[in-house]
């Protein structure tokens, strides 16, 4: 790596306030915590004062630190498949065995904070609903949530107006739990903010397609963390424009995230958490930058409209990348391609995430066929690291970037 | 002056090999040794060995390409580069043309598509799973208390293979015991092994046209391998003369290109 994103010590800063709030609220029994899927409707927790926490960024956080795989076996022994999402799995062993990789960001911090009401959107996955009933159960609060579709082709009105009228829903039983009527003006506030917010993080991402690229997907993954986690807060907006003026300078001065850029890839599917550094270590060492990735993406909602608070964030949940047919992700990738400019795409097929692991349906040979498009595919997993061989993706790798640069020549 | 070799060292996971080629390309000496526990250890070995085979290339190697699984164990190695690569700059040097290169290694199973001009533009490796690859012909040929050799002995004089159901290396050697309980012909069983690498590989790439190209240890020329996948193929499978020296062979080609030695 050509040196490290200065905007990091920031990120830091914010992330650890943000789970100092969530602690805080938490102990607190004036305050609200509600616990939200990663791209459910976050804006209406904003709108009604919930302190909201993010289960998924917490098992990222599992995997990154590498306490996951320890960690899985104890949801395993209650019945939680090897094979269901071990995002899940590694964090309901966190929850069994009273561990919690926030610790490590503030001792302070001895578990997460404890939900008054779980908040779903199943657009990505069912697990989703699985993880959060069983805090239900464990915590006995309330799980809500919004069943919107999976495998859209055409986000029809009709499925606007179905998932919207989900959403609108869950008004009644938030206002209830959080104690006070939802302020209009306070949503659209929170679309507004997550609107820039997310705005502001595709302008990030569009740094990508700088030659040489300023970031990779690698630190994507560390800077997506305010996109996630403060998404509808104004503080994500301040760090963003911190992070977006780096990138354009390093853009300037043509510094690129990877020294002696030589090749470009374009990642899809999930990151393989507690491999973060290794393989962007990797790739660096061999001059190969993955200036993109459907994942990092997955986080941009330029649908969201505060004038149509309701419709837009159904629109956001149904056009989810991971939301969509194959047909349509196809065309995303392609075009992402083109727009980055790669040599190739890696695909990530992991193994308990089959609903982010776009390379079972043939997609890797019609890419390659119909629009010339190189890839590689990545057996592993994001959290679970007894399904990752280290040397069978370091080759699988390696033979690609030298792929690419047989192609260039 | 001393005439220059290349040198091409595949530090495999079950077993080594090394090929040492002369200026123009030729073949000078191949040797290989059990991978065993030190990877440094087999490649000075290896080197040794070609160098008592022709003892002009003593302080006369060029330039030497290191592959496989140990490549970054061997310290005299000028460059190191995947076996893959390796494997596709062999096949195109030995057959010339468009191709589908399967080499069943100890440890995986690897798949490489090359174009008319030589280019790779796909390759496949196996999953995380020893099944498909010479991995589980040992682990069967154990289980039927035999050697790798033994077992392809036994499966020559098979008739009738038995088909075996489960891909799983840990599951079929269960599977085995079932079936030699059941005085199912050990020869026949034998047979059936060689069959479930087989299907295990052509599920891993379209091979349904094309020319198809058998490397790798167990791949030996009219050998029983060789002949399960030409059954389930339904047309010849070209296989090189020294099949497990192939990937040490396409590292000792780049070694040449890497010094200029052929265009």
């Amino acid at each position: 790596m050509s040196g490290r994103i200065e905007s990091t010590t920031l990120l830091q800063s914010l992330m650890a306030t943000a789970f100092r709030e969530c602690d805080a609220a938490a102990r607190d029994p004036s305050r609200r915590v509600a616990w939200c899927s990663s791209v459910g409707p976050v804006e209406l927790l904003r709108a009604l004062d919930f302190t909201v926490f993010f289960p998924e960024n917490h098992a990222a956080m599992l995997g990154a630190s590498r306490m996951s795989t320890g960690l899985i076996p104890f949801a395993n022994a209650e019945g939680f498949s090897p094979e269901v999402c071990s995002y899940m799995t590694s964090d309901i062993g966190a929850f069994r065995r009273n561990v919690t990789p926030l610790s490590r960001v503030d001792p302070s911090i001895t578990s997460v904070p404890k939900p008054d009401v779980l908040v779903y959107d199943s657009n990505q996955c069912r697990d989703v609903v699985d993880w959060f009933s069983f805090y239900g159960r464990e915590l006995g609060v309330p799980v809500i949530g919004v069943a919107a579709p999976r495998g859209v082709q055409e986000p029809t009105e009709d499925l606007v107006a179905a998932v919207a009228s989900q959403i609108r829903a869950l008004v009644s039983p938030l206002e209830a739990i959080a104690g006070r009527r939802l302020d209009p003006d306070r949503l659209r506030e929170a679309v507004a903010v997550s609107r820039d917010t997310s705005d502001l993080w595709r302008s990030v991402l569009s740094c990508g397609e700088a030659l040489p690229s300023p970031l990779t997907f690698f630190d994507g993954c560390i800077h997506m963390g305010p996109a996630v986690v403060l998404r509808g807060d104004p503080r994500a907006l301040e760090y963003y424009r911190a992070l977006l003026a780096e990138l354009q300078a390093r853009i300037a001065a043509g510094q690129g995230a990877v020294s002696g850029e030589r090749v470009r890839l374009y990642w899809d599917g999930m990151p393989v958490w507690g491999r973060l550094r290794d393989l962007s270590d990797l790739l660096a060492g061999l001059g190969a930058s993955v200036v993109g990735s459907t994942y990092c993406s997955s986080w941009v909602f330029g649908q969201l409209d505060p004038d149509e608070p309701f419709d837009s964030m159904a629109r956001a949940a149904i056009e989810l990348f991971i939301a969509r047919t194959d047909a349509v992700k196809e065309m995303v990738l392609a075009g992402e391609a083109l727009r980055y400019r790669v040599d190739g795409i890696v695909f990530h097929d992991a193994k308990t995430c089959p609903n982010n692991s776009n390379c079972r349906y043939g997609m890797p040979a019609r890419l390659r066929e119909g629009k010339g498009l190189a890839s590689v595919i990545v057996h592993s997993d994001l959290n679970d690291l007894r399904l990752h061989a280290d040397e069978g993706v370091r080759l699988a790798l390696e033979a690609f970037v030298e792929q690419c640069l047989e192609a260039r020549r | 002056m001393n005439a220059c070799f290349y040198c091409g060292v595949d530090v495999g996971s079950s077993y080594s090999k090394a090929v040492l080629l002369d200026a123009s390309g030729g073949f000078a000496a191949g040797a290989i040794r059990r991978t065993g526990l030190d990877f440094a250890r087999v490649a000075m070995e290896l080197h040794q060995d070609l160098l008592v085979a022709v003892p002009d290339a003593r302080d006369n190697v060029a330039r030497t390409v290191a592959t496989g699984y140990g490549r970054d164990n061997v310290a005299f190695a000028t460059s190191r580069i995947t076996e893959v690569s390796c494997q596709a700059a062999a096949c195109w040097h030995l057959f010339h043309q468009a191709l589908t290169a399967i080499d069943v290694g100890g440890q995986d199973t690897k798949i490489i598509v090359l174009g008319e001009t030589g280019r790779r533009t796909d390759f496949r490796m196996n999953r995380r799973c020893a099944s498909g690859t010479g991995a589980f012909l040992e682990e069967m040929a154990a289980r039927l208390d035999t050697t790798p050799d033994g077992l392809e002995a036994l499966a020559g004089r098979g008739r009738d293979a038995v088909p075996l159901s489960s891909f799983c290396t840990v599951f079929a050697k269960g599977e085995l015991l079932s079936l030699i309980r059941a005085g199912r012909p050990v020869e026949d069983i034998a047979l059936g092994v060689y069959d479930a690498v087989v299907r295990r590989v052509v599920e891993m790439a379209s091979l349904q046209s094309g020319t198809i190209v058998l490397t790798g240890g167990a791949a030996r020329p009219g050998g029983v391998l060789v002949g399960r996948f030409e059954a389930a193929l339904g047309r010849q499978v070209l296989v090189p003369d020294r099949p497990q020296l192939t990937v040490a062979l396409g590292a000792a080609l780049l070694a040449m290109r890497e010094g200029e030695g052929v265009p």
